[in-house]
Parts: structure tokens; sequence; C-alpha cells
């Protein structure tokens, strides 16, 4: 296994009963990236993840991810991962610096690396008045934002995004691009997955899962190409009808 | 260590900044307590009886100024015949009519035996049961005194049991209740909503994601919880012991450990049902439902268990606030030590283990 890719699966596989959700799926990610994990709803997008983040333990297959076993090394996984849900993963009745000294927490920062990172965040988000407001007054651009930030707090090697623009309007859509663009520059690798097909342009690579095996892997433009449509979004449709 | 510290700030957080939270929390104890202490109250007293004496002889009118001097009631009037009865129960204006046979104290004295009616009036059943044993007790007080200075048996069979509540006070008997349905209703409610509110809004995801462990997921939502309600119990003692007079008959450590275990069953209870539910709304309606009813019903805090049916008898048996409520009447009532409720505790302790190791099995699975 080369250095270069952080995340490697071979063959992996997940089954619930007779069902086999996810089936002997092979692909690796490169160290700064940002992987496109596409697929119709109930493809095996999600199991795929759980599986990755140590959610989930595979019925069968190999996986490494920043270089640990998916069987054995999980709370190692742990450690080296971020998460964003398409749910919404910042809490409510807490404040923007409350969430951020929690997460921040939880990830064994030391307090003077989360005040640090407080100032920055606070900076860099322009939230500055904003800091000790409740995030349920916060508009739900500025949430998205800044749980991405807080995902990423603890430097993880990979961050795992799960559908993180559902219901964000175009122009906040963009700013989380580049957000997660500046983070790619910043060698943080970034899986993520999503429904909107401008989005999957902007993946160095996207691999699209049907009925539990990846159908098609490459870049967006080799993607277009071979398949002989303009967009990703028609490339898409070929695929996961 | 410091990880874990920071959970438990965030859930204090939750708990502090939600009003509904700390109204169930503060709120709803101290009014329940007021509530069964003072309004829904069982006692007798100054209720109002018409005595219908067809004998007027000394034994009557002693039994009668005994009656009225008692406190429990208030003569309304002194009826004139049998017909009268019936309007005046109508009407509401009396509870009770006590009647004695013509020649009482010569049936008394010569047969040994004499005959006084006691009618109550039945639409209010409880207070109506409590007239009649209040009188009853009073009969068969003054017929004692009686079989002192002479030969005579008594004559009625009042079967009235006052042991551990001589004075009949309600309080005594709803205090242990209210302990139970307190805490079950904090500990399981509170924390099944609180841990299936983190699977709603998507935060236990990214939980699970994290370093942390499940186990201290878990226990870090749960602790908070524990704390508090160790606080409600004591606020449900004080107020019991300092408002309304009850005592403690027993250990205070004993009562305040036995309570500890019994908030680690309804914990074990209240994660329990949020393995089972996604939804905050699932686990209110299981906790209301499935807890908080059987509670009140089966677990004699309000009907006495002896008197159910066997069936229900028996389906009482896993109501955990049964063998919790039967502590605390034995410590705080009787005085009892450890040794008398050892198998109760042991029941919770073997309830709760039961429970967690459900539940553990349960989120594991979930996790698949």
């Amino acid at each position: 296994m080369e250095d270069n890719k952080i995340i490697y699966a071979e063959n992996l596989t997940k089954k619930f009963g007779n069902f086999t959700a996810v089936n002997s799926i092979s692909f690796s990610v490169n160290k700064g990236e940002i992987f496109g994990f596409l697929g119709a709803n109930g493809a095996g997008k999600t199991t795929a993840i759980r599986m990755l983040c140590g959610l989930s333990t595979p019925t069968s297959g190999k996986a490494t991810v920043a270089g640990f076993d998916v069987f054995k090394q999980t709370e190692n996984i742990k450690k080296n991962i971020g998460y964003m849900s398409q749910k919404f993963s910042l809490y409510e009745d807490l404040t923007v610096k409350e969430n951020i000294v929690f997460y921040g927490g939880i990830y064994g920062l030391s307090n003077k690396e989360i005040k640090e990172k407080t100032d920055y965040l606070v900076d860099i988000l322009k939230i500055g008045d904003a800091r000790n407001k409740l995030i349920k007054s916060l508009p739900l651009g500025w949430k998205q934002k800044l749980a991405f930030s807080v995902s990423i707090l603890h430097n993880p090697k990979i961050v795992f995004l799960d559908e993180p623009t559902g219901g964000v309007d175009p122009v906040t859509r963009r700013q989380f691009w580049n957000m997660i663009y500046d983070a790619a520059s910043k060698g943080v690798t970034v899986f993520v997955t999503t429904h909107y097909m401008d989005e999957a342009e902007y993946c160095n690579r996207v691999s699209i899962m049907a009925d539990g095996v990846i159908a098609a892997m490459d870049t967006p433009s080799k993607l277009k190409e071979s398949y002989n449509v303009k967009t990703m979004h028609d490339v898409f449709v070929k695929i996961a009808r | 260590m410091k990880q874990f510290l920071g959970f438990l700030v965030k859930e204090f957080y939750h708990i502090f900044r939600d009003f509904r939270t700390l109204l169930i929390l503060f709120g709803m104890p101290v009014a329940q307590i007021m509530l069964f202490g003072f309004a829904i109250t069982n006692e007798v007293k100054d209720v109002k009886i018409a005595i219908l004496d067809e004998s007027k002889d000394n034994i009557t009118k002693e039994i009668s100024s005994k009656l009225l001097s008692s406190g429990y009631f208030i003569a309304y009037d002194n009826l004139k015949s049998v017909k009268d009865i019936e309007p005046e129960f109508r009407k509401g204006m009396i509870k009770e009519v006590i009647i004695f046979e013509p020649n009482f104290s010569g049936n008394l004295l010569k047969l040994g035996k004499a005959n006084v009616q006691l009618i109550a009036d039945a639409s209010e059943p409880n207070l109506a049961n409590m007239i009649v044993g209040y009188t009853s007790s009073i009969l068969m007080d003054y017929q004692k005194d009686l079989a002192k200075s002479g030969d005579i048996r008594p004559s009625i069979n009042t079967d009235v049991k006052m042991r551990y509540n001589p004075n009949l006070k309600s309080v005594f008997m709803f205090v242990p209740g209210l302990m139970a349905v307190i805490l079950l209703l904090v500990s399981a409610l509170m924390t099944s909503i609180s841990i299936t509110k983190e699977k709603e809004i998507g935060t236990m995801e990214v939980l699970l994601v994290s370093p942390l462990k499940p186990f201290q997921i878990i226990i870090g939502k749960v602790i908070p919880y524990l704390l508090l309600a160790f606080v409600n119990a004591f606020v449900i003692l004080g107020l019991a012991q300092f408002v309304f007079g009850v005592p403690i008959a027993g250990n205070t450590v004993l009562l305040l450990l036995e309570s500890t275990l019994f908030v680690i069953t309804s914990l074990s209870l209240g994660i329990f049902i949020s393995t089972i539910s996604n939804s905050q709304q699932t686990a209110m309606m299981v906790s209301l439902g499935g807890l908080m009813l059987p509670t009140i019903i089966l677990s004699g805090y309000i009907f006495p268990i002896e008197n159910m049916p066997i069936p229900l008898q028996i389906i009482s048996n896993i109501v955990p606030a049964r063998w919790f409520i039967t502590i605390v009447k034995s410590i705080m009532l009787k005085g009892a030590g450890f040794e008398y409720i050892i198998k109760e505790t042991l029941v919770l302790a073997g309830m709760t283990v039961f429970l967690i190791a459900l539940s553990i099995k349960k989120f594991k699975t979930r996790l698949e």
C-alpha cells in the first residue's frame, strides 16, 4: 500500500441478514484529495461511510483509514477523522463558543488550543459579535459553515461530509465549497457525499455507487468523456437510473 | 477525563437553558407534594354528620358527645326521623348518619349486644370509607372502656387497620409513592428524552464518531440526572418532614442509599427506552404510558396491591416502584433496618442489572 493512499478499501462488504448493502467495493483516496462519493438514495453510501468511520464493522473485506484498520483500530481512526452529518451537528442551545469548547474538549484539545481556535474561527467566519450567541439564533448558512469548521477543529487527516450542503442556498454552498478547497489545500482529505451534481464537478475524483457496488470512478472530466455527456448530472442519471 | 467533564458541562447547559426541563425537574416535585399534602387530602376533619338517636339514653348520649368531641365530626342537626335522612343526603348537607336503635343501652347492658347503623354518603367512596372507619373506631373505643368497667362484650365489629399512621394522615401514605413517581419521572423520562434528542438532532452520530466511547456518552448523559434526582429526593423528604411533619422513623442514610438505587434503576429504564425509540415524542409516550401509569396504578401508591385481582398482583411484581415504595414505607414509617428490606433491594438491583445488560445489547445492535 502506498503512503499516499489515506483511505484504502478492498472488497469491502456489509451484509444485513440476507441484504447486501455494500457489495465488495474497492477504491482508494489520495492524501489531500477531494473525493466525491455519489449515489442514489439507498445505494449504500451511508453504510460505506459508517464502516470507514468505525461505526459499523464490515462483514468482509479489508480497509484502512489514515493507516488504521477498520476492524481493529477504530479508536485510532476516530481520533484522526472529522465528521459532519447531513443533519445539523451543533447544539442549538449552546453558544458558538460553548460548541467549540465542547467539541474541542471531546477531541482532547488543550484549553489554549481551544481558545486560539475559537479566536481564529470567529475571525475567519466573521462572526465576531455572535461568539456568545446561541446557535439557534444564527442563520442556517452560518451554522453550516461553523459546523464544518468545528468538524476540522482538531486537524483531522480526513473529514467525512455526509451531504453537508442540504437545504443551503447557492451562494452559501459556493462559500462552503471554498472552505472545503481551503481545507484540502492545507492537506486535509475530504470525503464528501452530495446530491448536487454541480458540486460533483468540484471534486478531484468521484465514485458513483449503485445497488451496493461502485459503478464508476474517475475524475469528473474523464467520466463525462467516457459516457459522452456534457455534465455530471447526465453521467449520474445514466448510471444511477 | 477532561473530555468527559466537558461533556457533563454541556449536559448541564442543556438542562439549565430549557425552561420546560427545569420546570419538570424542580417545579413538579414541589407542586406535587403540595398538591398531595394539602389538596388531595384523605383526612377526615370537621365532617358534618347527623345522629338519629332513637334511644336517647345515657350511653347513646355519651357516645354522641365522644364522636362530636373527637374533632373529626361536627353535628349538623339532630334528625327527627328516618324520613329526614334521604333529603339531607341529597342536599349534601351531611356525609354520615348514625342511628342508634331504640333501647340501645338496655340491649347493650342486658343482652350484651346493641345495634348502631352507620349510613355514609358513598358518592365519595374514599371519604365514606374513611368516615365509617373513624366512627367505628370511636365506637370500639367506647366499648373497650365499657368492657373494662363491666362484663359486656363488644357488639360492633369494625375492621379498620390504622397501624403506623394512627392519625390517618394521608400525606404519610403519599410521600413514599410520590418519591417513587417523581424520581422515576426525573430519571427515566428526562434521560430518555435527552438521549433521543441527540439522536433526533443528529449530534449522536457526531458523538459516536468522536473518540468518546459509547459508555462515556451514556454515563455523561445520565450523571446530571442522577445528581438532580438526588437533590429532588432531598427536597421531597425535607418538605415531607418540615412542612407536613412526616417523621423518618428509620435511618436517613439508608433511605437515601435506597433512593439512589431506585434512581439508578429508573435511569437504566430511561436508557433502555432511548435505545428503542428514535424520537423525543416516542420516548415521552413510552415513558409516560409505559412507566408512569403502571407506577401510579400498580405500585401500591394509590391502590393497595392486596386488593387487586391476582393477575394484576402478578404484574405488579415487575413494576420497580412497587418494591421501592415498600422500602420507603418500611424505613420511613416503620423504622425498619436493612435486614427487613434485603429482598426488595435485591429485586431492584437485579432489575437494574438486567436493564443495563439489555440496553447494552440493544445499543450494540443499533450501531451495526
